[in-house]
């Protein structure tokens, strides 16, 4: 068990990158604590399975070095490094029973029989596998061959960390939520460092104590769910996650203020003079945004109900900025104004939040 | 289950397909039937013969002797083909610009005509003229395949081999290609050895297509004719007679119709019950 470091690592898959875009990883040095459960957040595309295979070691970076603790596994191949990995789609030996799918890892690295039966017959427990482990794991439903191949990384003691590449993509909806939970009670129980891919918020948020946000090969930002939605570091967290997404508005910045469409938006804290060249944009997210007596004059374009509370689409020049209204609330309907709060108002400068 | 439909009418779509099966197998197969019961001396005149035929060519040395000859010809050919074919798909490429390369120049021997790569091998190992052949005196060994039925064999065998292997590489290869990277990646994650690998990973996913395989070349050379026709006409002596090389030396050579008919049949039996069991024994554990 050892926290698991990248250091000024960044990856191409081209043999001579020269772009920036040629970089599939961007230069990135981040840390993961023993024992987290993280979840690595980003759209298709964005590095997340790049990422993963690094710290795995299923693949070399062009540049920078990987640390479990305080030894460099840069060049140690996957079966050495002490790491478990699930993949998106379920992968079992066909041929085998359960119960020899569980004790492959065991066998293949020389335990004896009688410490691989006691390990597999305590995972098979744990993953309530123990009334199937004669089958053959071929004839088992998605989430159960699911299940095998997390239980291929929970059966080796060694294991330091156990990576998720998207692990539900095929498991039906309501095994889902049964699939995540046990999942969530496996991190508390055996404490082995957890980093689990997605492209699905929810289950970014209610799996991770961290998540850290990728974009562009990027990481923008690590954080608690809270962390990420009340403090965005980049439009693009803000965009990403809540639904609604954030509101991103351009403005300009006149005596520590941001001014958007000619009008001070107050925020809580004045905003460092800014070089120019920028591209400055104010980021409120639509929970934060009222209608007020008097402020930014909007119209009202669209109103979806979303449950208890609906999405108030508004207006304002070409600007759409949404809003969230509580369940019953009256909308005004001729000269409506709405304010933001100046606690959750941030600008950002070319994507990057600065105050 | 819901109840089901009985509807006479669509016997009526599966009607084109009786006809088609009637024309191209049952009726060219029941003269070879009406030929085998029976006893002609030309003119259209037949006698009734009734199982005769049969029991001759199943107590005949002759028969024996082919069949023996086909049996290990086949059993040969398929020991080297398959492990060989398996291993050479598995040092393909898995991607990239050699896989194009690989593949045309592994489906070229299947695109010669048979009697061509009959005539091509006979004139390849001829010892004194063909480059194989030459080239094994040369080394010291007395080879001639017009002569010694050893040699005949080895040359037979290495024609079939050079031939046909392609066709299981190239099935193993497809068979190769649809396992997703993940159970590579997997399985180095799970410390599994490269024989791990191929017998866990690799060798339960071509399975299916291996069957075919060995299915495709079971019949086939257990039918070949023209290519070791072409390159030894089924000698030296009888060494190289195989089963349907027999049949056409008695059939048109000795114009036996009768037995000719009652060994079509044997053979087409024997082709059919070791197709079975090989399929059989290879699906067996397919539904557990």
């Amino acid at each position: 068990m050892s926290k698991i470091s990248l250091k000024n690592m960044r990856h191409s898959y081209l043999a001579n990158p020269a772009a920036d875009a040629d970089w599939a990883l961007k230069t990135m040095s981040v840390d993961w604590s023993d024992g987290g459960a993280y979840a690595l957040l980003g759209p298709s595309g964005c590095g997340k399975t790049t990422l993963l295979n690094i710290i795995s070691g299923l693949l070399a970076p062009t540049e920078g070095t990987v640390w479990f603790g305080d030894k460099d596994v840069t060049n140690v191949p996957p079966d050495r490094r002490n790491i478990a990995q699930v993949f998106q789609f379920p992968v079992v030996y066909d041929t085998m029973s359960v119960y020899d799918n569980l004790a492959f890892p065991l066998r293949n690295r020389g335990v004896s029989e009688d410490d691989v039966d006691r390990r597999v017959r305590e995972i098979a427990t744990m993953l309530e596998l123990d009334g199937m482990l004669t089958n053959r794991a071929s004839g088992l439903t998605a989430d159960g061959k699911q299940k095998i191949s997390l239980g291929r990384g929970l059966v080796r003691d060694d294991v330091s960390a156990i990576l998720f590449d998207e692990p539900l993509t095929v498991i039906d909806p309501h095994l889902k939520w049964v699939l995540r939970s046990k999942l969530k009670e496996l991190h508390q129980r055996v404490g082995t460092t957890m980093i689990y891919v997605t492209h699905d918020q929810t289950e970014a948020l209610t799996f991770a104590d961290q998540v850290v946000v990728m974009h562009e090969g990027t990481v923008v930002q690590i954080g608690t769910p809270v962390e990420l939605f009340e403090r965005p570091r980049h439009t693009f967290v803000g965009h990403f996650i809540g639904s609604p997404g954030m509101n991103v508005l351009p403005c300009e910045l006149e005596g520590g203020s941001p001014l958007f469409g000619g009008i001070t938006v107050p925020t809580s804290q004045p905003i460092a003079h800014r070089p120019g060249g920028e591209r400055l944009e104010i980021g409120v997210r639509p929970e934060f945004v009222t209608f007020a007596p008097e402020g930014i004059p909007v119209e009202i374009v669209r109103v979806s109900d979303a449950g208890r509370f609906s999405i108030v689409d508004t207006r304002h020049g070409d600007h759409s900025i949404k809003l969230l209204a509580p369940e019953g609330q009256e909308l005004p309907s001729e000269g409506a104004h709405i304010r933001f709060d100046p606690g959750h108002t941030q600008v950002y400068a070319d994507g990057w939040m600065v105050g | 289950m819901a109840t089901k439909t009985y509807n006479p009418k669509a016997w009526l779509f599966v009607l084109p397909v009786v006809i088609l099966v009637a024309f191209n197998a049952l009726i060219p197969l029941m003269t070879v039937v009406n030929y085998s019961v029976q006893e002609t001396f030309g003119d259209n005149v037949f006698f009734w013969e009734g199982v005769g035929w049969f029991e001759q060519v199943l107590h005949s040395e002759r028969f024996h002797a082919s069949l023996l000859r086909q049996l290990s010809f086949t059993g040969i050919i398929l020991a080297i083909e398959v492990p060989l074919g398996v291993a050479i798909a598995l040092t393909m490429p898995r991607r990239g610009p050699w896989v194009s390369v690989c593949l045309v120049f592994m489906a070229m021997p299947l695109l010669i005509p048979w009697n061509v790569v009959g005539a091509t091998w006979n004139i390849f190992a001829l010892p004194d003229i063909g480059l194989l052949g030459r080239g094994i005196n040369a080394m010291g060994i007395d080879y001639n395949f017009t002569q010694q039925p050893l040699a005949a064999w080895f040359t037979t065998i290495l024609m079939d081999v050079w031939h046909w292997t392609s066709l299981v590489v190239l099935l193993a290869y497809a068979g190769l290609r649809s396992i997703p990277d993940a159970y590579y990646q997997a399985a180095k994650i799970d410390g599994a050895s490269g024989w791990a690998v191929f017998r866990h990973i690799q060798l339960p996913k071509m399975k299916r297509v291996l069957t075919i395989a060995i299915l495709l070349r079971f019949m086939d050379s257990f039918m070949i004719y023209t290519e070791p026709f072409v390159l030894t006409g089924g000698g030296p002596g009888n060494t190289t007679t195989f089963l349907s090389i027999d049949l056409v030396k008695i059939a048109l050579g000795q114009f036996d119709l009768g037995p000719a008919a009652a060994m079509s049949l044997i053979y087409f039996m024997i082709v059919l019950l070791l197709s079975w069991i090989f399929y059989t024994l290879m699906m067996r554990n397919e539904d557990q």
